[in-house]
């Protein structure tokens, strides 16, 4: 019992040590801090930021419906696609973003299942970020069908011409996973949302917003026999999330690796696109959540510590990639299949968009590698700086895979370099605006943060922690944990 | 139609903080009442345990909900694009749907075409498992409902701020309107309120 005693003072006094948890949560905050903070966000005005943001948006998203309609109203031939290029652009942005999605299903399943704490405070905007990065992908193929009219036939409906869709396809394989991806994403951050719309509900004035908000809360009143049957659920959806994330970017690689076109036909796809989409992920994440932790005042809760743990998955995910590359570069080589080495000796050494190679490799290998030095995990502007690289870096790399290697394809008679028209561009350019459009919409109607799921993490909540309520717990108690209990025994 | 008959719903008391609130549920556990319930803004670790509620059975009809996916999946790329149903004696399924296997790169149309379609068989087991998840939810813990009558009291609304509740129903066999109160003062429940719903 002395021993215990002494024990608890010197941790008490003495320095912070090397291997001491950071607290989730800084400066000790109570639970009603984290709702005041969090809440307010939705119950204020926004900021005059938010709405300089937001107009360009809109701006931007009518650029892309403009684009679409005018690629309905006029044909196919507005985009630069021509034979051999059959796959450009469009792909690639779709691929671009599907990929962006991944990192929200990471942090919010996979964390979860590994029991990664510091994921609560960016879940729910990464989950958010999934969804509508999804929808931007989902544009492009849906366009790229030529006759959009027609997508109706990507679904298994039975039609007057009694033809079925083609199930050994990857392209149908890919029709199911991303519209399985999307539709789980969203039940997945539905019910994530459903406590803290209670929490909204609540705080609201009885009007049109209570009301909304009540219904979209399902009438949860945080009753623990609700808690016991959610968190199974919320266990479950993670567990089914996990290996869906995996396969969904497996099966978009599957397009190029079950084809038999050079430099696409390859085993190691499936690994190196779900690793680079979640490199990609976590770069936009951390490019969209550092200015809003800044905008919204939310240091305490987004601390260095949550980006230092995102800067360290980029900079793994990155070195992941970069080994991809290279060992694609030297299969080339070993599998002695002189079209194979041909087509990366293009696209890497002496093709006509060797450019976009060295893009690629320098974005997505090299800039990751800052991440190496702890200071640079800490300044703000080097990671925002990494995470430009690497949302730039990832367009490049599935342009690279994508239309270098069509330019030049089997038949040299038939080679061409590709040259994107001003549809393409601006098709492009605008789904960053719808993109961040439904991203600025969701930061003005719901809760950027997962309320309840912090306020579980706080050192407070722990029903065992006895004697200091809402103060927050002090370090010692983390320290002396078991010896507590020890020395309440003996006494 | 109001009426000034009420109808009692329980006592709601409210606890500062979790282990206030925890040692309590565990007090009521031992009291022996079955009708009732801890309110609280974020799921508490350990709180099923003070209570005494048993594990969600969620897990056993998600599985099933999986399955019929994976059987679903199987179903209709076998019947539109294999000869298996006739193979085994039940063409009419392929009849009614009215199918033609496409063949591309002279793919054979028999069973052993099944791997190609693993992809959408996992897909649509994820599919139709998170639709179970979220409908058996929905269906064991009763919601969506659009009032009850805890939400009469003014001080519940903080349930989902940084307030723990207990409440103690009035349908519980042990439920007594003085007994119950004194009850849940004597465990720490502070502004212990009955809690009336409109009939």
């Amino acid at each position: 019992m002395a021993t215990a005693t002494a024990h608890t003072t010197e941790a008490h006094t003495g320095p912070a040590r090397i291997l001491d948890r950071e607290p989730l949560v800084l400066n000790n905050r109570s639970y009603s801090w984290i709702t005041n903070r969090v809440c307010g966000i939705v119950e204020n005005k926004q900021p005059l930021l938010w709405w300089i943001l937001f107009v360009p948006s809109v701006l931007l998203t009518g650029l892309t419906v403009f684009c679409f309609a005018y690629l309905i109203s006029t044909g196919v031939g507005v985009w630069g696609q021509k034979q051999p290029v059959a796959w450009a652009w469009d792909i690639t942005n779709f691929v671009f973003w599907i990929g962006i999605g991944h990192a929200g299903t990471l942090i919010s399943a996979i964390l979860f299942l590994t029991r990664q704490k510091w994921r609560t405070s960016v879940n729910r905007a990464a989950e958010a970020m999934t969804i509508f990065a999804v929808m931007c992908a989902g544009l492009f193929p849906a366009f790229h069908v030529g006759r959009v009219w027609m997508v109706w036939f990507l679904a298994p409906i039975p039609n007057a011409n009694a033809i079925w869709q083609n199930f050994k396809s990857p392209l149908l394989w890919d029709v199911f996973a991303v519209s399985t991806y999307f539709t789980v994403s969203a039940i997945f951050w539905f019910l994530g949302l459903v406590p803290d719309l209670a929490t909204l509900r609540d705080r609201c004035k009885p009007g049109l917003r209570k009301a909304l908000y009540g219904i979209f809360s399902l009438g949860w009143r945080g009753s623990n026999r609700h808690w016991s049957h959610y968190e199974t659920a919320y266990m479950l959806l993670a567990a089914l999330s996990t290996p869906l994330v995996l396969s969904v970017h497996s099966v978009v690689s599957f397009d190029f690796a079950t084809s038999i076109v050079p430099g696409w036909h390859t085993t190691i796809f499936p690994p190196y696109f779900v690793a680079g989409a979640i490199f990609g992920g976590f770069a936009m994440v951390l490019t969209l959540m550092i200015p809003v932790s800044k905008i919204y005042g939310l240091g305490d809760l987004i601390t260095p510590k949550h980006i230092d743990n995102m800067a360290k998955i980029i900079l793994l995910t990155g070195t992941i990639v970069g080994y991809a590359y290279c060992m694609e570069f030297f299969i080339a080589y070993y599998g002695a299949n002189k079209y194979e080495l041909q087509t990366f000796q293009l696209r890497g050494l002496y093709g006509p968009s060797t450019w976009a190679y060295y893009f690629m490799f320098g974005f997505n290998v090299f800039a990751p590698q800052l991440f190496w030095y702890r200071p640079f995990r800490h300044n703000m502007w080097v990671v925002m700086f990494v995470c430009m690289c690497v949302n730039a870096g990832m367009w490049f790399e599935r342009y690279v895979i994508i239309a270098t290697t069509l330019e030049r394809h089997l038949t040299p008679g038939s080679w061409r370099v590709y040259e994107a028209t001003w549809v393409d561009k601006y098709t492009f350019l605008g789904t960053f605006g719808l993109f961040m459009m439904l991203f600025l919409l969701f930061l003005r109607f719901l809760p950027v943060i997962a309320i309840g799921e912090v306020k579980g993490v706080l050192p407070q909540s722990d029903a065992h922690n006895d004697g200091h309520g809402e103060k927050g717990i002090q370090e010692e108690d983390l320290m002396n944990y078991p010896d507590r209990h020890v020395a309440k025994s003996v006494a | 139609m109001s009426t000034t008959l009420k109808r009692v719903h329980g006592f709601l008391a409210e606890f500062d903080n979790v282990q206030d609130l925890y040692h309590a549920a565990e007090q009521v556990r031992d009291a022996g009442y079955q009708r009732w319930d801890v309110h609280s803004p974020f799921p508490i670790h350990g709180m099923d345990h003070a209570m005494g509620v048993k594990r969600s059975k969620l897990p056993y009809f998600v599985f099933f909900g999986g399955l019929t996916g994976t059987c679903v999946a199987f179903t209709l790329q076998t019947i539109t694009q294999t000869t298996f149903w006739s193979d085994i004696g039940l063409g009419f399924l392929q009849k009614l749907a009215e199918t033609y296997p496409t063949v591309v790169q002279a793919k054979p149309t028999h069973i052993w075409t099944l791997p190609a379609f693993f992809p959408v068989m996992f897909e649509l087991t994820i599919l139709f498992s998170a639709f179970t998840v979220l409908f058996g939810l929905l269906g064991h813990i009763g919601l969506p409902r659009l009032n009850h009558p805890l939400f009469v009291s003014k001080r519940f609304a903080k349930f989902s701020d940084d307030t723990f509740f207990v409440c103690i129903e009035a349908r519980d066999a042990k439920f007594s309107q003085e007994g119950t109160k004194a009850f849940l003062e004597k465990i720490g429940g502070k502004n212990v309120e009955l809690i009336e719903d409109d009939i």
